[in-house]
């Protein structure tokens, strides 16, 4: 599979990423060797077999529904970019 | 018992270590003192350690010593060990190697540290690491690429460079590693040290910084088997913050060293030993083998078939599970934040193209592009079930044989900026790690012999929460031969 710099753009925006436009080019020519390189997976037929999501074959605990943490948002937000009041700020969203 | 003399202290074991403090030859602060002005003197050159924690080590070990006044010390109490730094350290900068968490003071510890630090282990510092645990050379660092102590021109290996560096260049006698492709057996085979993954869930990974949640495990790097034994005790089980942790009790893996061999059954798989392994690492690997036998092993010719594509579902599976983690950095609640940003979408995608480096930028577009609508069947879904071949085959192994045993790495260390421009080239040097990563199941590289002045690794394979058995087998080669023992001359 070939990617090129037009298709890098669009990946890196999904991935919200601000990906230079001189950085595209190479950006294309790793990630054509990475799928090329995973490709050799189509080279077997895996039509019957289960996918496997996780190496253990466990379920998820469940635990009662009650509140184990205490609220620590000002520690949390002493390392935060930008706070004001106790809410994180980021650059105006709605006009 | 033969006692470190206090010059010497440094090229000890973390056993002998306890020993000492326990007959009380020394305290753990003039302990602390000896590793902290080793990593002054000799971390400029080797850039093994991103942060020294000078002042909360000494008060660490003064606390260790009271300890051991009050009489409720443990093995591990007063030793000084380094922590990976993609493990949370309350207080402390944890960078997992990034410009993005540059700046990043962890709130809380992770569990692996909070069980040392009960155990009474003394935290030296955090060390370097490839970015996000994404590399396997160290060189993708923002901190810079660590130096191998066998030989400053060659890589330490990776993505637990710094932590291998550090223990082979006896700047500390232990340290935590995780391992998510081969992150920690690769960089102890290439620096000379012991090192296990355990089983996925063995240990927490709570507060270890995640990149491919379903692959990623941490575990300790050592000089010798004991050593791992000793710290992966105090590391390993149940935590309810993780809900992958294995409610399973653990072992007293040291306990367990010294089982004979008699009559083990080891499997060599065909796959790790032929198109691609370096003659001399082969030659190495043989003599321990036949080291193997005379201990009483019986070797099993196995194969695992579908060992080839390892690599091909890993570079699916793990970039698609760490572009999912890594889109917690936004530069809105920690990490890195670009200046004056125009509107929301330019805070999220200049914070973050500023905060993530080459490699791990190549791995978020590779798992977004996999994941994307219209190729998840071809992709991701094909790598699960790839994912399972492989599982399979160690399954059918493990019906034969009890360990598996072969190279860890297909070459000694490469030389710094051999492959740093060539991903794939890069991505084959896990070439024997990774199936075990996807499998789930534990691994362990120990030092057995070198080619010129690099080391050689061999890796064992266990079955699943086999740690104890791998940790025996390493143990008991261990006690015949002295490869573990031997430290680079510029270090000494």
């Amino acid at each position: 599979m070939s990617l090129g710099p037009a298709e890098v753009a669009k990946i890196a925006h999904l991935a919200r990423l601000a990906i230079r436009e001189q950085d595209a080019p190479a950006y294309a020519r790793n990630l054509s060797a990475i799928l090329d390189l995973v490709a050799q997976m189509s080279a077997v037929d895996t039509t019957s077999v289960a996918p496997m999501a996780h190496p253990l074959d466990m379920a998820q605990r469940p635990r009662a529904d009650e509140v184990t943490e205490a609220n620590q948002r000002e520690h949390f937000q002493a390392i935060a970019p930008r706070v004001e009041a106790g809410l994180y700020l980021v650059p105006k969203v709605i006009e | 018992m033969n006692l470190p003399s206090p010059t010497a202290m440094h090229d000890q074991t973390i056993a002998r270590l306890g020993a000492g403090l326990a007959a009380g030859e020394f305290s753990s602060e003039e302990l602390t003192r000896v590793f902290l002005a080793r990593i002054e003197q000799f971390n400029p050159g080797l850039n093994a350690f991103i942060t020294v924690t000078a002042e909360s080590a000494l008060a660490q070990a003064r606390a260790a010593d009271e300890r051991r006044r009050r009489g409720e010390a443990g093995p591990l109490t007063g030793v000084p060990i380094a922590h990976k730094d993609i493990f949370c350290t309350n207080g402390v900068r944890t960078s997992c190697g990034s410009r993005m968490l540059d700046r990043f003071i962890a709130p809380y510890n992770a569990t692996v540290v909070e069980n040392l630090a009960a155990a009474g282990a003394v935290t030296l510092g955090k060390t370097n690491m490839d970015e996000f645990a994404m590399g396997s050379s160290n060189e993708t660092s923002f901190y810079g690429p660590v130096r191998n102590p066998w030989d400053l021109d060659a890589v330490p290996g990776g993505s637990s460079g710094g932590s291998a560096a550090a223990v082979a260049a006896r700047l500390a006698p232990g340290a935590t590693g995780t391992d998510t492709g081969g992150s920690i057996r690769q960089p102890a085979a290439l620096c000379g040290i012991t090192g296990i993954k355990p089983t996925y869930g063995r240990v927490s990974r709570w507060g270890m910084i995640a990149y491919a949640s379903s692959l990623d495990q941490g575990g300790p790097m050592a000089r010798t088997a004991e050593d791992c034994a000793l710290l992966l005790g105090a590391m390993a089980g149940f935590d309810r913050r993780d809900s992958t942790c294995v409610d399973r009790p653990v072992p007293d893996y040291v306990a367990l060293l010294d089982r004979p061999l008699h009559g083990l059954k080891i499997g060599l798989p065909r796959e790790y030993f032929g198109e691609g392994l370096d003659g001399e690492v082969a030659r190495v690997v043989e003599a321990a083998i036949t080291e193997y036998r005379k201990l009483g092993a019986e070797m099993v010719e196995i194969s695992l078939p579908n060992s080839q594509l390892a690599i091909p579902a890993y570079y699916v599976i793990a970039p698609a599970e760490c572009s999912s983690n890594l889109a917690r950095f936004d530069g809105v609640r920690y990490g890195h934040r670009c200046e004056n940003p125009k509107d929301l979408l330019d805070l999220y995608t200049r914070s973050r193209a500023e905060g993530f480096g080459a490699e791990v930028t190549r791995r978020i577009l590779v798992g977004t592009f996999v994941l994307s609508a219209g190729y998840y069947d071809a992709y991701y879904l094909k790598a699960q079930q790839i994912r399972r071949l492989i599982s399979d085959d160690f399954r059918r192994a493990f019906d034969q044989v009890d360990v598996i045993a072969g190279p860890t790495s297909p070459t000694v260390a490469f030389n710094l900026g051999e492959k740093v421009d060539d991903p794939i080239t890069m991505y084959l040097s896990d070439i024997y790690t990774i199936a075990v990563n996807l499998a789930g199941l534990p691994g362990l590289s120990l030092p057995v012999g070198f080619v010129g002045q690099r080391p050689v690794g061999l890796q064992l394979i266990g079955n699943y929460f086999a740690e104890d058995q791998l940790l025996n087998v390493a143990h008991r080669y261990q006690q015949v031969t002295d490869w573990h023992q031997r430290s680079p001359v510029a270090f000494a």
